[in-house]
């Protein structure tokens, strides 16, 4: 069979079959009739991390990796009914990740009805389904929840930056909702039906984030056995969304800003050149201004990106947001924990309502999740929220709040985007947990599974929290 | 050097799909020059990624091999100093010939027609 076989009739000459359909907003598989992958287009590529070439011939559960393949494969439905069939299920790619899907089969026939192989749509559902499972939809625009006139601001003009295709650059403290933004803008954009490609900046050494953006062509360098495309054009007629865009080299800032210019890609080791349509969302919470004025960030680079700015204001600005969004994790931590809780006592959502969140939403979350997590009646009481919220904590015990800042090493400290100053008794939410997780493992004795019990988390979850927080040894 | 448990989910004769749908594992002890040692099969109770981190802890594996696998559980696996070896493709025993002879890498696909006659190059 041809690497890239021609389609004949349809035009006023042959064209490549690949081609077309890589043009197509959804993951596509050809298989034949032993369920073997003939070709993948391009979004499936992207999606589920494997290269059309590098899986010719493998049957498809080993790709598509789906948990609806071990027993109920819509393909024996399609054999069955002899009609197309759509399930829903979720798969894992090869990036580790388990994303959501709607997996539609047909059965290709030939005029006398006999099957020559099949077609299999893989829809992406991930960010469809994490919008559902936050279950309140009133005050509501996709994830984003509140009620005060700042937030309904940005309700107002998120639709409006959707239909535009001008770069946007997302500024905000940490834990306001940058990246839930920028993938509402994309849900709600044209590009929703193209990929959103999410790269963090601040992630990857220099080297690895270049051939991660760019991609390279097989034997580029040692090691590079088959090509990479880059997520530049992975992101191919949907949206790219560079997090923590101030931590961006200052070399690769160079080659965005061309990207930018004249939406090409030059992966590495490749003499060819690849146009591509792509969004570009960026997000910081560091003041890129003040970058610019100490040169730690290119001027041209923030002109262009800085087509529509979007400044997402702190959690203490938005007043009445924080009832709203106590009662939406409420909601949506008693669904996931299987609880039913009828809402906080007066004192605790007094003291819920009196602080400041310095972690913003994502804090509130948090807070809330704890307290769903330990509440073992039917209300949650003062008791069952974080200890630093009830018991004052003498000022001799806290670091200042430079010094809790991982990026004070580097004074960067001053770069950031202006805070509201730290009251003395608030520490970090990372702060409680560990304290949390080192007074559980005491009690242990060291014992993982057993402070895993006593806090209520499975061993894994412990695991993740305890690697997050710096406390797993080398 | 100490011999060598390697854990690899099934599905049939092929790596499972997916580690934490693998309805059962085979456990090989390899020596050092990747002969087999012993070679044990467990159906597992149920598909469960928690029962199959459990199971790998508890038979002190060095090395798994796999095919889809949830970051949290390759994470998870990874601190306790179990070596991953994910995404592979392929029938059991070409996987552990190729794992025997230290050329089974992350990523792998190895074709049904790739018989264990062909000759193995490393990766770099």
């Amino acid at each position: 069979m041809p690497t890239n076989p021609l389609v004949r009739g349809l035009f006023e000459r042959p064209v490549e079959l690949l081609n077309l359909l890589d043009e197509i907003p959804l993951g596509l598989a050809l298989l034949d009739p032993q369920r073997r992958i003939i070709a993948i287009n391009r979004t499936l590529e992207t999606l589920t991390g494997f290269v059309s070439e590098e899986i010719e011939g493998i049957h498809c559960r080993f790709v598509l990796r789906s948990n609806l393949c071990i027993h109920d494969c819509p393909l024996d439905k399609v054999s069955q009914l002899s009609a197309p069939t759509s399930v829903q299920g979720n798969i894992v790619n090869k990036s580790r990740q388990r994303i959501q899907v709607r997996l539609t089969a047909s059965a290709i026939e030939d005029g006398d009805g006999h099957v020559l192989g099949f077609l299999e749509a893989v829809e992406n559902l991930g960010a469809v389904s994490d919008r559902l499972s936050a279950g309140v939809e009133s005050l509501a625009l996709k994830g984003l929840v509140g009620s005060s006139s700042e937030i309904q601001r940005i309700f107002q003009i998120l639709p409006v930056i959707a239909l535009t295709d001008s770069s946007v650059l997302i500024t905000g403290q940490t834990g306001t909702g940058k990246d839930l933004v920028a993938e509402t803008i994309h849900q709600l954009s044209d590009r929703a039906k193209g990929p959103f490609i999410k790269v963090n900046c601040g992630a990857l050494p220099e080297a690895l984030l270049e051939s991660e953006l760019f991609g390279y062509e097989k034997g580029a360098f040692t090691g590079a056995v088959t090509s990479k495309p880059g997520r530049f054009r992975m992101a191919h007629n949907g949206t790219l969304y560079l997090t923590e865009i101030g931590d961006l080299p200052l070399s690769l800032q160079v080659k965005l800003l061309s990207f930018l210019d004249d939406k090409t890609v030059h992966p590495l080791g490749s003499s060819r050149v690849y146009t591509v349509d792509v969004r570009v969302i960026a997000a910081t919470h560091r003041n890129l201004d003040e970058m610019v004025k100490k040169d730690k960030f290119r001027q041209d680079l923030l002109f262009r990106l800085n087509v529509i700015r979007l400044h997402l204001p702190p959690l203490v600005q938005r007043g009445a947001d924080v009832r709203v969004l106590l009662d939406h994790f409420l909601k949506l931590f008693c669904a996931r924990f299987n609880k039913t809780l009828k809402g906080f006592s007066p004192e605790a959502h007094r003291i819920l309502l009196d602080y400041c969140y310095p972690g913003n939403v994502r804090e509130l979350r948090n807070i809330v999740e704890y307290a769903v997590n330990f509440c073992d009646g039917r209300v949650i009481e003062a008791r069952h929220l974080p200890q630093y919220l009830t018991v004052p904590i003498p000022n001799e015990e806290i670091e200042a709040p430079e010094q809790l800042n991982p990026h004070e090493k580097n004074n960067e400290r001053s770069l950031e985007t202006p805070d509201r100053a730290l009251p003395a008794a608030s520490l970090d939410w990372a702060d409680v947990e560990k304290k949390l997780i080192l007074e559980a493992m005491t009690k242990a004795r060291g014992r993982k599974g057993k402070a895993a019990a006593i806090l209520g988390w499975g061993r894994s979850t412990l695991w993740r929290k305890m690697k997050k927080l710096g406390l797993v040894g080398k | 050097m100490p011999d060598k448990k390697v854990l690899i989910p099934l599905s049939g004769d092929d790596v499972a799909p997916r580690f934490d749908l693998a309805p059962e594992v085979v456990v090989v002890t390899l020596d050092d020059d990747g002969a087999v040692l012993d070679e044990r099969a467990i159906v597992l109770p149920s598909a469960s990624a928690e029962i199959l981190c459990r199971l790998i802890l508890d038979e002190k594996t060095d090395v798994v091999v796999c095919g889809g696998i949830d970051d949290e559980y390759f994470q998870y696996l990874t601190w306790k100093k179990v070596k991953v070896i994910d995404s592979v493709i392929g029938r059991y025993d070409e996987v552990l010939r190729r794992l025997a002879a230290h050329a089974l890498a992350p990523g792998d696909v190895i074709r049904p027609d790739q018989t264990s006659k062909t000759e193995i190059s490393s990766r770099d």
